[in-house]
């Protein structure tokens, strides 16, 4: 990868990295904010434009991270010359939008807020136009998505502003949605998800049995997002946005989005028939409709928006044609609406800033008290209305020209002549935005006394009306990025001359039917606005409004009829699912002959089994009493850890028999608050069912387990066996296994431990601190309360056996590298030491007693073995590689001294604190269960003392 | 001897699963601590059965072992579910003095009622 490489990835990032700053210092005030919202935009946009030169040569630069290359995974990027022109407006236009909220937000509005979304929303578009992996430009797509939700819902407190940004999100998400099932299918078809090798599989795409569906589901995706019909709707809603919004994302960028896309495809995509007519028609729609709405518009920014619906239609329709004068026309286009667009909203913004208004019908007469806005505003909507010498005169005549020499499904004059009743509406509504608020007489009912704004507000369109007459004037000096981008979205080399006279063709006299038309239409344009606010029709919103609702009605029913609250049906359906689906993957696959032969039955073991499953069954059927049932459950406990020792596991023995001690302790401890019997309510059917849901799982499970041990596998084990002594210097190969060859796992698995722990502590405290408290202090727990609570026999017994169990925990520990034992173990030994005096000797005997707190064994734990497992990195070495040695000290025999043992003290610690405050906590409850606590060793029941010893005093 | 592990992994997950769908939540818990013996030796099972081949290497020559791996699964396995049956006890305890009841299944009608407020 070489320096270009990085700039490029650099290019992508800044936003991101930049979006961090204004959301930071969002007290620093506006200044600071756009300052600091402009640095990384202009940066990006410089280390862009050193790219320029060569782009426009016809070079692609490429950048690429390997993420999981095995899967197509990869950060690659790459800028030609498409990219290049979408990249330049993106920031471009970002750094004006920048100075122009600077001054449009009020000081109460958050704007760092505001700089932040603005900077992630251009850090995504960014990433749509440079992305070279179609799985990272979904990414960046939905990213768009998200973070034009943020814009348009920025002023949270405008119910509109809520319903807009939930519109657009639902609207542009759905679609891209589809999209990404279509770009799957495309990369599936192409063998790869990179954009270079996909442009290059045209052929092989379009051949495809699934190029339809593909198709259909990306331009789903692109329509969405670029407001086609029928999913314009969301695109005047998403106007309640702050108007830099909506020049910044309505007009130039976001939208566009879905035209940038249909362009990147369009090398594999267009060309045949379905492209046409779904595309070329659609935007040929969408562009006469969102026209027709505009003129009837009293809102300037939503006269806008259909005026943008109606552009991105002529674009889309351009693209759809597929021929390459088309391609040409359509990214001329891109780049005139985006001057005038931008521009014309902003000046809306203004009009809006200063008169309070945005009313057409409440405004007029501007021109002599804004003559700058006047100026500014006029000549953008003149270019929005095609008249020569501004820009969008030019790419009109040159769409004209396309669309009259296009034939659709037969007809020569369909596309032609609704292409100049496009034209000709949007003559009109340009025309309507001039004359109807710069001209007619200056009132004097306007909300608030306008007059031009300050410079930083009219800067930003005044410098893009500049463009538009640039262009306008000398066309030439567009045709180099021109080239470059149409070359890029044709696949071809094209050369376009862009020029304002191209003699007398059939476009210039579409051209005059429209001027001349719009103007008509404007003058009739009073009767014609009462006749359409009189004529029925559909209104968008209420249409999603009730489809929504519709959706949210039918999952709110199904969700009540399945989520019912009824938790053991929810586990019996997944049950029955789960055995379900493993008996068709049981179907599927054969079963081979057995390989191993069974092992001898020892008639101890034939014991051992019959206990086992007599106290199953027993359980089950028992399972009313409690107490019982938790005696058996115990025995079950001990019948597992005595086959462990029988079947070659010392380890698994060692834990099973210590958890299920600890386990015991804890469910009596539960179960003296708890109701000692379960009531008989299960009515017959039920039990009849769920005993034959349990058989079939059952039988699944030891079926299963039947068939796979007797046949033969092969697996990593003896990688384990082999390497145990020589790498992990130790015998016990499970131990080995736990502290070092996954001792990452180990690790999750520890911390997971004491998550638990600590979880159990903050539930009992937050339990101790609500109502329960008080039920648990009235409750009445005397009769099952032993007379003598501490008896004198236990208490020396279990102060006797402390040091011996600490000895056998300690001695368990170190030995547990070679031998079975280790960590777990010893932990799990050590606490049942310690619950041992809490029994005997009581809570607050043993509480007195205790120096160091459980959370802090927890913590030191995790952290001995998290910083042992780093101290490798110390010697260059990978997170966990441990290094051992062996030390002969004279009176003792030789040992060994390795890491892992140290990271086996962590394990150690965790458990112990772990378990402790585990029970520690569950005994708390006593406390609370109105239980006079005793201080003093040895003690009998103090509630009892009186009544029973009366002497005694 | 394959056949009694496999008997009475079955034995153990049928019992499992006939308790976790009780309605109390103390025979769930002990449904569940049932569920997680099985698990655990199903595991275990999964590396073969051997006798007299403990994963101990010997200092005398060589020797054939057991599967070691399925056993360190197990090891962590049987500790970590003794913590979840731990959180599962406190939940449940918490909810019953909450609610005084150790019903699990949530009474629709009451929910119905308290969204209705």
């Amino acid at each position: 990868m070489n320096t270009s490489d990085n700039v490029l990835i650099l290019i992508a990032l800044l936003p991101f990295i930049g979006a961090l700053v204004p959301g930071l210092m969002i007290r620093a005030g506006r200044n600071a904010c756009a300052s600091f919202t402009a640095v990384p935009t202009a940066i990006a946009l410089i280390l862009l434009l050193t790219f320029a030169p060569a782009v426009l040569d016809g070079q692609v630069i490429q950048a690429e991270v390997k993420w999981l290359p095995q899967l197509g995974l990869s950060a690659s990027f790459f800028l030609d010359g498409l990219g290049l022109l979408f990249a330049c407006m993106i920031l471009g236009v970002g750094l004006l939008i920048t100075l122009y909220a600077r001054f449009y937000l009020s000081g109460d509005d958050p704007v760092g807020q505001f700089y932040t979304y603005l900077l992630l929303f251009q850090g995504a578009m960014l990433g749509i136009v440079l992305s070279d992996n179609i799985l990272l430009l979904l990414v960046f797509w939905e990213l768009t998505s998200l973070s034009s939700f943020l814009l348009i819902g920025y002023w949270k407190h405008l119910p509109e502003g809520r319903q807009g940004a939930r519109m657009a999100l639902t609207v542009t998400g759905a679609g891209g949605l589809a999209m990404i099932g279509g770009m799957l299918i495309l990369g599936n078809i192409a063998g790869s998800y990179n954009l270079t090798d996909i442009l290059q599989a045209g052929d092989a795409i379009r051949a495809s049995e699934w190029y339809l569906p593909a198709l259909i589901l990306i331009l789903l995706g692109a329509f969405t997002k670029s407001a086609q019909f029928p999913f314009h709707f969301w695109l005047p809603h998403a106007m309640a946005a702050p108007t830099p919004v909506s020049a910044y994302l309505h007009s130039a960028t976001m939208v566009k989005a879905g035209v940038f896309l249909m362009a990147r495809m369009w090398p594999v995509l267009s060309g045949t028939d379905a492209w046409f007519y779904i595309v070329a028609t659609t935007g040929l729609v969408t562009m006469v409709l969102g026209a027709l709405i505009a003129l009837f518009k009293d809102d300037l920014k939503a006269l806008l928006a259909f005026s943008t619906v109606s552009h991105l239609g002529l674009l889309t329709m351009l693209l759809g044609f597929g021929t390459e004068a088309a391609a040409v026309a359509a990214v001329f286009h891109i780049i005139n609406h985006l001057t005038f667009k931008a521009a014309l909203f902003m000046t809306a913004g203004i009009i809006d800033h200063e008169a309070h208004t945005r009313d057409i019908k409440r405004l007029g007469g501007l021109r002599h008290l804004m003559p700058i806005t006047f100026f500014i505003g006029t000549v953008a909507a003149l270019s929005m209305a095609g008249i020569p010498l501004f820009n969008g005169f030019l790419s009109k005549e040159m769409m004209l020209e396309e669309a009259s020499h296009t034939y659709w499904a037969g007809s020569a004059y369909a596309v032609p002549a609704l292409a100049t009743i496009g034209a000709l509406l949007s003559v009109a509504y340009s025309f309507r935005f001039i004359s109807h608020v710069f001209f007619g007489p200056v009132r004097d009912d306007y909300p608030s006394k306008p007059h031009d704004p300050p410079f930083g507000l009219w800067a930003s369109p005044a410098l893009l009306v500049i463009l538009v007459i640039l262009i306008g004037v000398m066309p030439f000096l567009a045709d180099g990025i021109v080239a470059a981008a149409a070359s890029a979205v044709t696949g071809a080399d094209l050369d376009p001359h862009l020029k304002i006279w191209h003699g007398v063709t059939p476009a210039l006299f579409m051209s005059i039917i429209a001027i001349v038309g719009g103007a008509i239409l404007l003058a009739m344009h009073a009767p014609l606005d009462r006749a359409w606010i009189k004529a029925p029709r559909p209104e968008a919103k209420a249409i999603f409004d009730s489809l929504i609702a519709a959706i949210v009605g039918m999952t709110q029913r199904f969700t009540a009829s399945t989520h019912n609250g009824a938790i053991s049906r929810y586990l019996a359906i997944f049950t029955v699912s789960s055995v379900v689906l493993g008996a068709i993957a049981f179907m599927g696959g054969g079963l081979s002959e057995p390989t191993r032969g069974m092992l001898p039955v020892p008639s101890v073991i034939a014991v051992g089994w019959i206990m086992l499953v007599v106290a199953t069954v027993s359980v089950v059927t028992m399972h009313h009493h409690r107490f019982r049932s938790l005696v058996l459950i115990g025995i079950i406990g001990l019948t597992i850890s005595a086959g462990f020792v029988y079947m070659s596991a010392p380890d698994l023995a060692l834990t099973q028999i210590s958890v299920e001690t600890v386990t015991i302790m804890l469910l009596l401890l539960a179960l003296h608050f708890l109701p000692k019997e379960t009531p008989k309510e299960s009515p017959f059917g039920l039990k009849v069912r769920d005993g034959i849901i349990a058989i079939a799982a059952g039988a699944g499970v030891g079926g299963l387990a039947f068939a796979f041990m007797q046949r033969d596998i092969s697996t990593i084990s003896s990688y384990h066996v082999e390497n145990s002594y020589e790498g992990g210097g130790g015998t016990n190969v499970v131990n080995v296994i736990l502290v070092d060859f996954r001792g990452y796992d180990t690790h999750g698995e520890i911390i997971v431990l004491g998550i638990a722990g600590l979880l159990i502590y903050a539930l009992m405290q937050a339990l101790l601190e609500g109502p329960a408290a008080r039920r648990l202090r009235n409750a009445d727990y005397a009769q099952d309360r032993s007379k003598d609570r501490h008896p004198l026999m236990m208490v020396v017994v279990t102060r006797v056996l402390m040091p011996i169990a600490l000895m056998v925990g300690i001695y368990i520990f170190l030995r547990g590298h070679n031998q079975p034992g280790g960590g777990f173990v010893a932990g799990l030994v050590v606490a049942i030491a310690l619950l041992m005096q809490y029994m005997a000797s009581g809570f607050a005997w043993t509480q007195d007693r205790q120096r160091i707190e459980y959370h802090t064994l927890i913590g030191f734990g995790v952290i001995i073995a998290g910083v042992t497992g780093a101290g490798a990195w110390v010697f260059g070495a990978p997170f966990l590689t441990s290094s051992y040695t062996y030390v002969h000290l004279p009176p003792i025999e030789e040992f060994e001294l390795a890491t892992a043992m140290l990271f086996d003290l962590g394990v150690f610690l965790t458990v112990l604190g772990a378990v402790m405050l585990m029970l520690y906590s569950l005994s708390r409850i006593a406390r609370y269960a109105g239980t006079t606590v005793n201080v003093d060793p040895m003690d009998y029941d103090p509630a009892s003392r009186v009544e029973d010893t009366p002497e005694a005093r | 001897m394959e056949f009694l592990v496999a008997s009475a992994v079955g034995t153990m997950t049928a019992g499992g699963v006939y308790l976790l769908l009780r309605l109390r939540t103390f025979p769930v818990i002990l449904g569940l601590a049932l569920l997680s013996y099985a698990v655990n030796v199903f595991i275990f099972s999964s590396g073969r059965l051997a006798i007299d081949m403990s994963p101990i290497l010997s200092k005398y020559g060589e020797a054939s072992y057991t599967d070691p791996l399925p056993q360190a699964l197990v090891l962590t396995a049987i500790v970590i579910s003794f913590g979840m049956t731990a959180v599962l006890v406190m939940v449940s305890l918490g909810a019953f003095l909450e609610a005084d009841t150790d019903s699990i299944d949530i009474d629709q009608t009451e929910t119905d009622e308290s969204a209705a407020k």
